[in-house]
């Protein structure tokens, strides 16, 4: 497959940061997309090229350091899919592809299409744990957990961070990321003393990092690799409710 | 077709510019500045606003009843509760409610869109919608339209500055000589603005649900079939009359 890419580049935090365009030839299909920047790396390289720098890690799907906007659709078009997970079989031979990073305010560009996901951090520190005893870990039927509710958290908790949510939204929310954090241990028995609290604390954290407000646009659950569905922003916003009524 | 690239760091600290260091969270004011509490003024005032637009839409269709039984009505909103409160209170006391409502509703709207505006500094160069971008184009050009919208429906039909039939007339009159044959353009407006009701409605009415917690799985389906009823009966509900007098069915 031969390709042109328009990719993202800035060289810093400071740059201005312009589209610049490529051509990648010999891209096998089953190559990854990651592995075919790789390819366009290694050629930028030998040509003394500063290669394109993106983030990725595990490239198996599951760790949330991968992410780039693909033709206007955070991971690309393929549903469910990080962006490691992606192969090149879904492009068309001879295909241009655009590639820009994350673009929201809180996220900001590190280099080219790495950017900074901090902000993620100081949501999870602000209320996105429980304060338990730690220990060995107990007996599995020690504390009785419905199948539903079980199958729900676990659900909320295969949010691997990555932040196409944010990236996708319109409005740059990170509702639904906040929302799968706070759902996934509202919805246990671990989780239920500091759950008003927490959920306040996330969502406010939220809001002084500078994203914007959910307008249940179904952006981000459409984008989600893990497929995080939009009820869990109901659960949230139902407990910053409450923990506001208190 | 390769360009070259400044090199910049790639594994070495990156020096953030000052304004971009880590913000830390500012003291939090009240329920109302939070990006949440703002969508709850609107899921709020937005009930209050289909409240009375339930209402309305039942006030339009007494025009079948012909003239007197409308006019009749609207006489009866002005003296609700009377002779216990003076002529009009009751309605205007609802109406100021409903003003209020507008405001907040507008507020809260403008608030959030500056906010997202200030979240997305730099626009994508390509963008697709995944979920059929319905919510992103219809609700916040839809809430401009519907405004304007309501400006000329109450210069029309409340005040009668641009009715034929002027201010000092029946209700009734006002109703059918403005939506008269020969002003087929105002009913053609009046059709245009209400089907963007119902747009926006099909989407603000789940949307309030959403925002107020009470969508969850199981529910969904039920809220969103909700949502899109009301705004059907919404719509035709407010198609019927004005379509029945300029097609001269009601005269």
């Amino acid at each position: 497959m031969n390709l042109t890419l328009r990719v993202w580049r800035q060289s810093g935090p400071t740059d201005k940061g312009r589209m610049v365009t490529y051509k990648v030839e010999d891209v096998s299909p089953d190559m990854s997309f990651l592995e075919m920047l790789d390819v366009l790396n290694e050629k930028l390289i030998l040509e003394g090229d500063d290669p394109i720098a993106f983030d990725h890690d595990c490239r198996e799907g599951i760790c949330g350091m991968c992410g780039m906007v693909i033709n206007g659709v955070a991971h690309g078009e393929q549903r469910a899919t990080t962006t490691c997970q992606l192969h090149m079989r879904h492009f068309e031979d001879g295909a241009e592809i655009t590639i820009e990073p994350w673009r929201a305010a809180p996220f900001p560009v590190v280099k080219d299409l790495v950017v900074d996901r901090s902000a993620f951090d100081r949501i999870i520190q602000a209320g996105g744990f429980v304060s338990v005893p730690a220990g060995s870990a107990p007996d599995a039927h020690s504390v009785p957990v419905r199948k539903e509710d079980a199958d729900a958290a676990f659900d909320a908790a295969t949010c691997i961070g990555c932040g196409a949510c944010v990236a996708a939204c319109p409005n740059g929310s990170a509702s639904l990321f906040t929302a799968a954090k706070i759902t996934h241990l509202s919805l246990l028995p671990q989780g239920q003393p500091e759950r008003l609290s927490r959920a306040k604390a996330m969502v406010d954290q939220m809001d002084a990092e500078g994203f914007g407000g959910c307008t249940n646009t179904g952006e981000c659950t459409a984008v989600c690799p893990k497929g995080i569905p939009l009820d869990t922003i109901a659960r949230m916003n139902s407990d910053y409710l409450k923990a506001n009524a208190k | 077709m390769t360009a070259t690239i400044e090199r910049g760091s790639a594994t070495a600290p990156v020096n953030t510019p000052a304004s971009k260091k880590t913000p830390t969270p500012k003291k939090q004011g009240g329920f109302l500045t939070s990006s949440n509490g703002k969508k709850v003024v609107m899921a709020v005032t937005g009930a209050v606003m289909v409240s009375f637009l339930v209402l309305h839409m039942l006030g339009n269709l007494k025009i079948f009843f012909g003239r007197e039984s409308f006019n009749e009505y609207a006489h009866w909103l002005r003296t609700l509760l009377e002779p216990f409160v003076p002529y009009r209170t009751v309605l205007t006391i609802l109406e100021i409610g409903l003003v209020v409502s507008v405001v907040l509703h507008m507020w809260a709207a403008i608030s959030l869109s500056r906010r997202a505006g200030k979240a997305r500094p730099v626009k994508y160069v390509a963008k697709k919608s995944q979920a059929n971008g319905y919510a992103t184009h219809i609700m916040r050009w839809g809430g401009v339209t519907i405004a304007l919208f309501v400006i000329w429906h109450l210069l029309d039909l409340t005040f009668g500055v641009v009715n034929p039939a002027g201010y000092n007339s029946s209700p009734a009159d006002r109703m059918i000589d403005g939506f008269d044959p020969s002003r087929w353009w105002v009913t053609l407006v009046y059709v245009v603005a209400v089907v963007m009701v119902g747009l926006h409605l099909r989407h603000g009415v789940w949307s309030a649900f959403q925002t107020l917690g009470w969508a969850n799985k199981d529910r969904n389906k039920a809220l969103r079939a909700t949502a899109g009823l009301l705004s059907i009966v919404l719509v035709l509900g407010f198609l019927v009359p004005p379509l029945a007098i300029t097609f001269g069915v009601v005269k």
